[in-house]
């Protein structure tokens, strides 16, 4: 069987790959990106769908500038519609020495952009009357949004595609090499594919290849909890969530224009890994009623139609592994988004794209790199 | 384990029967069931204070309906009855049960399936327009309440209850303005041989035929439906066809009842992981399950039209073998004569349930033919051209894919109503027969779970 060749082969094809595919082809790369089952099927079509920057990590804010600068752009960039609606994120609270800490983080430099006005009290409640008594203050952030997450990375994938990225679906890797300069990568159908630079966006998987090149990171994985209500007028732009240290608390929601509620937050379930399967825990959605009528009273009138998970990788620190890998040249990465990768997809993107491309970036992401994890080297030597 | 935790969801001839057969041999179950009353669907007995006899409400089924009443009435005080309680999800071992706005738990050893069955639709035109019921939507309305869903009816599309409900209708009263059925006679005769496995039950599809005639009540065979006609304001004004004869014909009335024989209530099978089979006679997944109702997840068991569409003669037997089976799952003796006759009946209503198949056929078809503005999901407003758009122009070959990328299926019925016409139309665009296309997962809740739901301690 002849091998396949190009500039760079991605393994994954959620978000972070279909976006770097489309970003390497816009320089002019030849990728091969590939996908064991269908584009964006684990985490990034079954997340919340938050484009928002507020609440980051502040070291993490240059890089969601950059992907909010991507988004704004997205119909023309891409040529598809991911309703992506910049209608203003409300990260609220229940207690006062929240708010205080809610200031504190808009007082940041690295938040400037963001234009984060606080609100508390009486204004508070005048300005969004419809939140719970229990509310004491929030930060709002008028430039972040949310989009829908099922469409953004077959999107991206379609478009890549367009403009000549070759995607194989349905296709898993059984083996990786490094053979002289180049990835050797063996399909469990027999297939082989050939690149100088290898990207791995595997998500929940990533660290699977990555310990493979003596680079293992800690990466838990976790199903994230959504459930969604019939529709109602739309009446809610801004979407809100509960900033708490209490994980029972933490509840987020927003209403898309076709009417329905989307709700996530609350207890995450373990996924099947095996199977591949993340489920809902029941005690999950009766959790999410009850914090939702305690931050939007009227919610009670209303059903919840359909629940659903996915599986995300998370690490212990609640930051990506991104950038190039530590031990192995011309291999990189991008995954373990800990639940907040959607809003940086196109951003991840366009880094990761620039990164191959030149050898480096202009968004800092060095602390997102995969040598925080590195073993001393001795251990490294006894683990290989 | 002779104190198994048993429960049965659904308390229709399947399910009252599966508690009868326990509670015999020894066993208490729990039943719960999300209506008010036993006698699930077909059985569906009238609210409190309502006053209409058996042979009103029944008709040529009132001795069974009384039986199956009377049964249920013998087992109530000593059984754990829980009516009004919808099982909306479930874990291994446990479901979740909400009931009068309160969330509870109950946990099981062993879990029977007794779910029923809804109607099985296919779009059509302008089907989206207020006035516009399923047949079976349509004799509830009567078998409950007494009321008809307009004043003026015409009852479209195939199967039994296309005459049963058609029957009902006339005989409560109601202007029936036509009867069209998209099959033709030929395929009826042809289906003949099967259907004879029963007469007697032949003989009263014939004498519900007859009954219409008789009322001069205008019966088509071999139509294709067109379009319910009307608009957004006033609702459903009459119908549009082609007639057997290739003319095309238009029907005045205010209210039209669509159905295609049934399709099974899996959900809760679906969430278990119980595995799933295409039924290629009727065209439609269904639970996988042996002979005796034992599904691919050991302590999860199916009977009655929830799992095998075989109408409710065929539910009463398949929900006392079921309990048999159990039984001999728990190592307790069971009776091998009871066993056998409940096989042995069964055996001739799946000889039977095939021919309907073959008389009433699935118009798979009309999906093909279907407009691309004709409405696919209801709940969401979905045009048959904006499904194909994403088989064609997004590459959504799989019916969850296109689901996640239309909404199609994603609405209140969670898919009951939309996902098998869906699923033909993206079978039709992408040019594979329709079990390559897969089917919808199920997703909790089972039914809209309302957010005034408090916990309970169970």
């Amino acid at each position: 069987m002849s091998v396949q060749k190009a500039d760079v082969v991605i393994v994954g094809g959620g978000l972070m790959g279909s976006a770097t595919a489309f970003f390497l082809r816009r320089r002019g790369q030849s990728v091969i990106l590939l996908e064991r089952d269908q584009i964006g099927q684990y985490a990034s079509g079954v997340n919340f769908g938050n484009v928002r920057r507020q609440g980051r990590f502040l070291g993490q804010l240059a890089l969601a500038n950059r992907s909010w600068e991507l988004w704004k752009r997205l119909p023309e960039l891409i040529d598809d519609d991911l309703e992506f609606i910049p209608s203003g994120h409300m990260r609220v609270c229940y207690r006062e020495d929240e708010v205080a800490e809610l200031e504190a983080y808009a007082a940041a430099p690295e938040a400037a952009q963001l234009d984060l006005k606080i609100y508390r009290g009486a204004e508070l409640h005048r300005r969004f009357g419809f939140l719970g008594p229990d509310v004491k203050g929030g930060s709002y952030a008028p430039h972040d949004g949310h989009a829908n997450p099922r469409l953004a990375a077959p999107a991206f994938a379609r478009a890549a595609i367009r403009l000549g990225a070759q995607i194989e679906e349905r296709t898993e890797v059984a083996e990786v090499q490094k053979v002289g300069a180049d990835f050797h990568v063996t399909t469990t159908d027999g297939r082989q594919f050939q690149a100088a630079q290898l990207l791995i966006t595997a998500g929940a998987w990533g660290q699977k290849l990555s310990a493979q090149f003596g680079e293992p990171v800690p990466l838990d994985t976790h199903g994230p909890q959504m459930a969604v209500t019939e529709p109602v007028p739309y009446a809610l732009p801004t979407v809100i969530g509960v900033y708490t240290k209490i994980p029972e608390e933490v509840i987020y929601f927003r209403q898309i224009p076709r009417g329905n509620i989307v709700i996530g937050g609350g207890y995450r379930s373990k996924p099947d890994m095996l199977n591949r399967r993340a489920y809902v825990e029941p005690r999950s959605i009766i959790n999410q009623i009850n914090q939702m009528r305690r931050l939007l009273p009227g919610v009670g009138n209303l059903n919840i139609i359909r629940v659903w998970s996915g599986i995300e990788g998370y690490l212990p620190d609640s930051l990506p592994v991104m950038g190039p890998s530590g031990t192995v040249d011309g291999l990189f990465y991008a995954f373990g988004f800990c639940g907040h990768g959607f809003q940086l997809g196109p951003g991840v993107g366009d880094v990761m794209a620039e990164l191959l491309g030149t050898g480096s970036t202009s968004t800092p992401i060095e602390s997102f790199s995969i040598t925080r994890f590195a073993l001393p080297a001795e251990q490294r030597s006894q683990a290989s | 384990m002779a104190t198994a935790r048993v429960v049965i969801v659904g308390a229709g001839p399947a399910g009252v029967r599966c508690a009868e057969t326990l509670l015999a041999a020894g066993i208490k179950p729990i039943l719960i069931d999300e209506n008010r009353r036993d006698g699930g669907q077909i059985y569906r007995r009238q609210p409190q204070g309502f006053t209409r006899d058996y042979t009103t409400l029944y008709g040529s089924e009132a001795a069974k309906a009384r039986d199956l009443h009377e049964s249920f009435d013998r087992l109530r005080g000593a059984i754990d009855y829980r009516p009004d309680t919808l099982v909306w999800n479930l874990t291994p071992g446990q479901l979740c049960c909400a009931s009068q706005g309160r969330h509870s738990t109950v946990d099981y050893d062993a879990l029977i399936l007794c779910t029923g069955a809804t109607d099985r639709l296919m779009p059509i035109e302008g089907w989206q327009l207020a006035g516009t019921y399923s047949l079976g939507g349509a004799q509830i309305a009567l078998k409950n309440q007494a009321v008809s869903i307009g004043h003026r009816v015409v009852f479209m599309g195939s199967g039994p209850l296309l005459y049963l409900v058609a029957s009902q209708y006339v005989k409560a009263g109601a202007e029936v303005a036509a009867v069209l059925d998209t099959s033709p006679l030929s395929l009826r005769l042809k289906a003949l041989p099967k259907l004879l496995a029963r007469p007697g039950l032949l003989f009263t599809g014939i004498k519900l035929l007859a009954q219409l005639y008789r009322a001069r009540v205008a019966v088509h065979l071999g139509i294709k439906p067109l379009q319910v006609m009307g608009d957004a304001a006033n609702g459903v004004g009459g119908v549009r066809f082609t007639a057997g004869n290739g003319r095309t014909v238009t029907v005045q009335a205010d209210a039209v009842a669509l159905g295609y024989h049934l399709r099974p209530e899996t959900q809760l099978g679906d969430l278990a992981g119980c595995t799933m089979a295409f039924d290629q006679a009727s065209s439609q997944w269904w639970l996988a399950t042996d002979d005796a109702g034992r599904t691919s997840v050991k302590g999860v068991y199916a009977a009655g039209d929830g799992s095998k569409i075989r109408g409710a003669d065929a539910a009463e037997h398949a929900g006392r073998l079921v309990a048999l089976a159990l039984l001999e799952d728990l190592q307790q003796p069971v009776d091998a004569g009871l066993r056998d006759e409940q096989q042995q009946a069964l055996a001739v209503m799946d000889q039977f349930r095939l021919g309907l198949a073959q008389a009433f056929p699935w118009p798979s078809e009309q999906a093909k033919a279907l407009p691309d503005s004709a409405i696919v999901c209801r709940c969401e407003m979905i045009s048959a051209g904006e499904l194909r758009r994403t088989v064609n122009e997004k590459g959504a070959c799989e019916v969850n894919r296109a689901k996640a990328f239309s909404r199609v299926g994603m609405g209140r019925c969670q898919g009951r109503y939309c996902s098998q016409a869906g699923a033909e139309v993206i079978a039709a665009e992408a040019g594979v027969p329709v079990q390559e296309v897969g089917r919808q997962r199920g997703q909790a809740p089972v039914k809209p779970l309302s957010m005034l739901t408090e916990e309970v301690s169970s």
